[in-house]
């Protein structure tokens, strides 16, 4: 059972009247993460989808201190926070670095390997929502197979999704976690989790996108869950090493009922254009991930 | 009590950084750079500063570093060069937007391709229109002054100041420095006051998302559009020159040296000809001022120390009563002449200056520039005034086909 359950802090963190898109995945999901993290906490982020969010000058909806800094820059940019904090005798306080698939896994890797090498005592929060959203649905390294966007507008993209998360873990941090706002639970428990430990954490939100992903933005949850359904996002966590599968995703291991790949991508109109032989190249990739995690799980 | 050390220009910027309390010191290394940066991990990770050093991966983080410091609060310091300062380039605009008082080294090198480690001032010259102060030093007891100065001028008018000055020539050369003694250090440069930190107790969304337009708050209260915030910082810049006068002058009364406020001037009371630069070329320029006078040119050198703000009130009072000026510049305007030449001729438009203006680039990639040859382009530049040359621009000691 989720740690949490009934604990969820009351408090928002987040008022009415962002400016994030109807149904925008990364809004669920930052209110729970705020929720956990509570007061004490810094906010930095690029320009990214989050800074839409975070509002227009001189109004912001969100009530944790935020620093607005320049897309490459994140996790230096909490490097920077976590250094002057300490200079100040503020270590007490969470820094927390937030970017987007863009900013993390294209222009932010350097930056944020660099911190996690240095072991700078942050967390980095992903929020994946597969394209450029906040430009307008370009291409990035995160993009699925199969997937149209306004880079990749004819032929869909033409590679699979880059495994960053294999990439951070490779950093041997002492905290990685994947999340869905269509599991709140299972998200703020690892926020909680990360909250409490010291040095580089990371933890990785796969957030449904309404106008990215063309699906109407009443199925954000359901878009989250069938990503989870399938394999093709996978909650875990790795903690010290320790590798365990959360949540649904640890009940579909044991149940072995997983969807095939077709109902998460028949949903969604990025896709219409994705032909067989793509299909069954993204299945065959989400069983050989799949397979690796349980074999992982397996092993503990 | 001050005491004299041998050091060089990057110890002593060290020693004025040390002294001037930096709590936080990101850096990258980067030849001529390096040493200071050295120096720097040294001082704290031998104790004798208190300070957070973050070993960053690039330029880039460097300057990102220093910003989200100065944003929480602290004092920070970071020194790059070259191909490094162009890294941070999208930083140094982010900082000066900012508004925070951050101070950085330049220890000034040319810029690749081809590469070269050797000096020049494209570096720096061409991060102008950043919104940083620049301001320039002639020898090692400068950049320490420098250093601690350009803290208290930061703090006061909320801009990040570059304090630069020339790879190897200063950066690896040994001087005789006095050093300050550091409660006096102390007096003259309290702790950091920010007007405005990032904290938890008082949530705000900093550097966030702007309209175009003027905009109400909650409170109905109308706030700064990005124009307007933007106007503030150049407002800042241009308001800028009294405060480095001032300080520069406070300086001299705490520990007796002054190093011109926005300019220094040799010889130039009477002089006929001016020669002009930035950094340790000026300085040079001062022997071949000596040399021309030896043959009866009546010579002197005006050496622009800020070049952001750039002091045009001072260098029309400065260039008032010359004949020609000779601009020797380590850096140029591709498609058109050196930056120094171009702003000090603007500078004079109109007014009652009606010196001629030759410019000189000189020194790029670390060719050496010697008094002689300085001394010999015035007096080319006299004779082609006379035949009602106005405009040059020359290519020193530099093989032009």
């Amino acid at each position: 059972m989720p740690a949490n359950l009934f604990k969820v802090n009351e408090k928002e963190y987040i008022l009415p009247g962002s400016r994030a898109c109807q149904g925008c995945g990364l809004s669920l999901a930052y209110r729970y993460m705020l929720k956990a993290l509570r007061e004490n906490t810094i906010v930095t982020l690029p320009a990214c989808c989050l800074c839409v969010l975070q509002g227009m000058y001189p109004s912001t909806p969100v009530l944790v201190p935020a620093l607005n800094n320049s897309f490459a820059s994140t996790a230096a940019s909490a490097s920077g926070l976590v250094a002057g904090l300490q200079a100040l005798d503020r270590s007490d306080i969470t820094v927390v670095a937030m970017a987007g698939d863009g900013g993390t896994f294209d222009m932010g890797i350097q930056a944020l390997s660099g911190a996690a090498e240095r072991e700078t005592d942050f967390i980095y929060v992903c929020y994946d929502n597969e394209g450029y959203m906040n430009t307008g649905t370009q291409r990035s390294s995160a993009t699925p197979l199969g997937a149209l966007t306004t880079t990749t507008p004819i032929l869909t993209k033409q590679q699979h999704k880059k495994d960053f998360i294999k990439i951070v873990e490779a950093h041997d941090i002492p905290y990685l976690a994947t999340v869905s706002p269509a599991y709140p639970i299972d998200l703020y428990d690892k926020f909680v989790k990360a909250k409490k430990i010291k040095g580089t954490r990371y933890i990785h939100i796969y957030a449904p996108c309404p106008p990215g992903w063309t699906y109407p933005p009443k199925d954000t949850v359901k878009m989250g869950r069938l990503a989870v359904e399938t394999g093709v996002a996978v909650l875990f966590e790795v903690e010290d090493g320790k590798f365990r599968l959360t949540g649904r995703s640890k009940t579909l291991a044991e149940r072995g009922n997983r969807l095939p790949v077709i109902n998460y991508v028949e949903k969604q109109g990025r896709f219409r254009r994705m032909n067989i032989e793509q299909l069954n190249q993204l299945q065959a990739w989400v069983d050989r991930k799949w397979d690796e995690y349980i074999k992982r799980a397996d092993q503990g | 009590m001050s005491k004299v050390r041998i050091m060089t220009g990057n110890q002593a910027a060290a020693v004025g950084a040390t002294l001037s309390g930096v709590q936080v010191v990101a850096a990258y290394p980067i030849t001529p750079q390096s040493q200071l940066a050295e120096i720097m991990s040294q001082q704290i990770e031998g104790g004798k500063l208190k300070a957070e050093y973050v070993r960053v991966e690039s330029e880039h983080s460097a300057m990102t570093v220093c910003i989200s410091a100065s944003t929480v609060g602290a004092r920070v310091f970071t020194a790059t060069s070259a191909n490094g300062l162009l890294y941070m380039h999208e930083q140094l605009h982010w900082a000066a937007g900012a508004r925070l008082p951050i101070v950085m080294c330049c220890v000034n090198r040319g810029v690749g391709a081809p590469w070269t480690i050797f000096n020049d001032q494209q570096d720096s010259l061409s991060q102008r229109d950043t919104g940083w102060l620049q301001i320039y030093c002639r020898n090692n007891q400068e950049i320490l002054d420098t250093v601690i100065q350009a803290y208290r001028i930061a703090e006061k008018v909320y801009v990040p100041v570059m304090v630069c000055f020339d790879g190897f020539v200063l950066s690896h050369t040994m001087m005789p420095v006095y050093i300050p003694d550091a409660g006096a250090v102390r007096k003259f440069l309290p702790p950091y006051k920010p007007h405005t930190i990032l904290s938890p107790e008082d949530p705000r969304n900093i550097n966030p998302v702007l309209f175009p337009g003027r905009r109400e708050n909650t409170e109905g209260v109308l706030c700064d559009g990005y124009m307007e915030m933007r106007y503030k910082l150049f407002a800042a810049l241009d308001g800028a020159r009294d405060v480095i006068i001032e300080t520069d002058e406070a300086f001299a009364e705490a520990f007796g040296r002054r190093h011109g406020g926005m300019l220094w001037e040799y010889l130039t009371e009477d002089a006929d000809v001016i020669l002009t630069g930035i950094g340790s070329i000026a300085s040079e320029a001062t022997v071949a001022a000596d040399l021309l006078r030896e043959e009866g040119v009546k010579a002197g050198v005006v050496g622009i120390r800020v070049f952001r703000p750039f002091p045009k009130e001072d260098v029309r009072r400065a260039l008032r009563k010359a004949r020609a000026v000779v601009t020797f510049e380590k850096a140029v305007s591709y498609g058109y002449e050196g930056g120094l030449c171009s702003d000090l001729k603007a500078a004079l438009y109109g007014t009652e200056v009606k010196a001629a203006v030759h410019g000189c680039i000189a020194g790029l990639g670390g060719r050496d520039v010697k008094a002689r040859e300085l001394a010999e382009a015035v007096k080319a530049s006299l004779a082609d005034i006379d035949d009602g040359r106005t405009e040059k621009t020359l290519w020193l000691n530099c093989f032009t086909g």
